[in-house]
């Protein structure tokens, strides 16, 4: 069982990019009627997100993020001895994009640089790499990159998943500080890895001709080609309603914590209604419960960071006990109870 | 349990006005679409705490196919 704790470990600093573009949802008509795209928007609560440019990648947010978290906190950069980076957008198949990301933000060749390739679980796994490394007595400085570029993942004529995700990065500095203990429970579940799948362009089913091609999927007429994402929105629906209540609780009981003793608790912004349906059944107080979906859809591993660099700057300078709780593609799950001391968030910055 | 089952359909197909009865088909309803079966799924699991997944939706014709479903499920 993957449930682990750490002592007087802590998020010191954060910092959010996102891309200039906005997409206005209920204007993106070019492919559906606005009755369709209506019936969407007013479920999902998607009214905007952010598209990178043909051009502009996961790295590159990460490194707007990494560079205004550097401006703002007078970071030693060689303090920092890990680099992190959580995306399932990277820049190449080889190498790791955390490389690239090392020498692109001058940080020392002694740095530990890898990737974490993983969704919406992502940075709540990330944030576990990196408070297990940041725990060892010769470590100072970690620093956990995530970046999402979901809009070049979608087909834009498939309505299942072409009004929902967006593209966001974050910036996050983890070291010792007395925090008190935070907890982490880790899960997966890879008999359901094909409810939200890329089939084609990887090794199992390498890219060529015909998996480049545009085919309508289903009997709704979506399109899409076997390189473009696709997601059974049911059944991740049900997979989330039995999983994460139940993940929550084994969390709250094994961090000795009760829901109310909780200040906030940042979902992985999967869409409204889900997140709105998650919030009654485990009887959350709304109040307490940051959402960003409206602004920037579904960003993945990237969901929970930005809610907290949008929502809850200002509101981290003190002492606080957040609950964090991703769920999605694998299917992997994370949840952490975090014990927090004084987290400096920059503003959002647009590049 | 049938008359708790039926208005959660209506609930959730969003015909709240219309009289709906085990022998209608799912599909003859205009509002039956994804997005409903995620508002059917949100509220067969707060009334009936019963999950039905997506391929059993798709097997499903009539309404009364989906309340022997979820009667079989509560049992």
């Amino acid at each position: 069982m993957a449930e682990l704790s750490f002592e007087n470990i802590g998020i010191s600093a954060m910092a959010g990019a996102v891309p200039k573009q906005i997409i206005k949802n209920r204007d993106y008509t070019e492919h559906f009627a606005k009755e369709v795209v209506k019936e969407i928007v007013d479920k999902t609560g998607v009214e905007e997100r952010r598209f990178t440019t043909a051009s502009q990648t996961s790295a590159d947010l990460c490194f707007a993020a990494a560079e205004q978290l550097f401006l703002d906190n007078e970071i030693d950069k060689s303090e920092i001895d890990i680099l992190l980076f959580v995306s399932q957008t990277p820049d190449y198949r080889m190498p790791a994009t955390s490389i690239s990301l090392q020498h692109r933000l001058g940080l020392h060749k002694s740095t530990a640089a890898f990737d974490i390739s993983l969704g919406c679980s992502g940075f709540v796994y990330g944030l576990s790499v990196a408070y297990a490394y940041a725990n060892m007595p010769q470590v100072r400085k970690v620093l956990l990159l995530d970046g999402e570029t979901r809009s070049k993942v979608y087909h834009p004529k498939d309505r299942k998943t072409g009004f929902i995700f967006g593209d966001a990065a974050v910036a996050a500095v983890i070291e010792k500080q007395n925090t008190g203990t935070s907890y982490f429970s880790l899960n997966s579940d890879g008999s359901k890895s094909d409810l939200i799948k890329i089939d084609a362009g990887g090794y199992r089913n390498p890219s060529n001709e015909e998996t480049t091609k545009e085919k309508v999927v289903d009997e709704h007429g979506n399109i899409r080609t076997d390189e473009h994402g696709y997601m059974n929105g049911a059944d991740v629906f049900n997979f989330v309603l039995r999983e994460i209540p139940k993940n929550i609780k084994q969390t709250l009981s094994f961090a000795n914590t009760e829901l109310g003793d909780l200040d906030f608790y940042v979902f992985h912004q999967a869409n409204k209604f889900m997140n709105d349906y998650l919030a009654k059944k485990l009887k959350l107080d709304i109040a307490k419960v940051p959402s960003s979906i409206h602004k920037y859809g579904n960003t993945s591993s990237v969901s929970i960071p930005i809610t907290i660099v949008d929502k809850l700057k200002d509101q981290l300078n003190t002492p606080k006990k957040i609950l964090l709780c991703g769920f999605g593609v694998g299917m992997s799950w994370a949840t952490a109870v975090l014990a927090t001391k004084h987290i400096k968030i920059s503003d959002i910055v647009e590049v | 349990m049938k008359d708790k089952f039926l208005e959660t359909i209506k609930e959730a197909l969003e015909v709240e006005d219309v009289e709906v009865k085990l022998e209608d088909r799912l599909e003859d309803f205009d509002s039956w679409d994804s997005i409903s079966r995620l508002s059917l799924i949100a509220l067969l699991d707060e009334n009936f705490e019963v999950e039905v997944a997506d391929a059993e939706f798709d097997e499903t014709e009539t309404v009364g196919d989906l309340f022997n479903l979820v009667k079989k499920r509560i049992a």
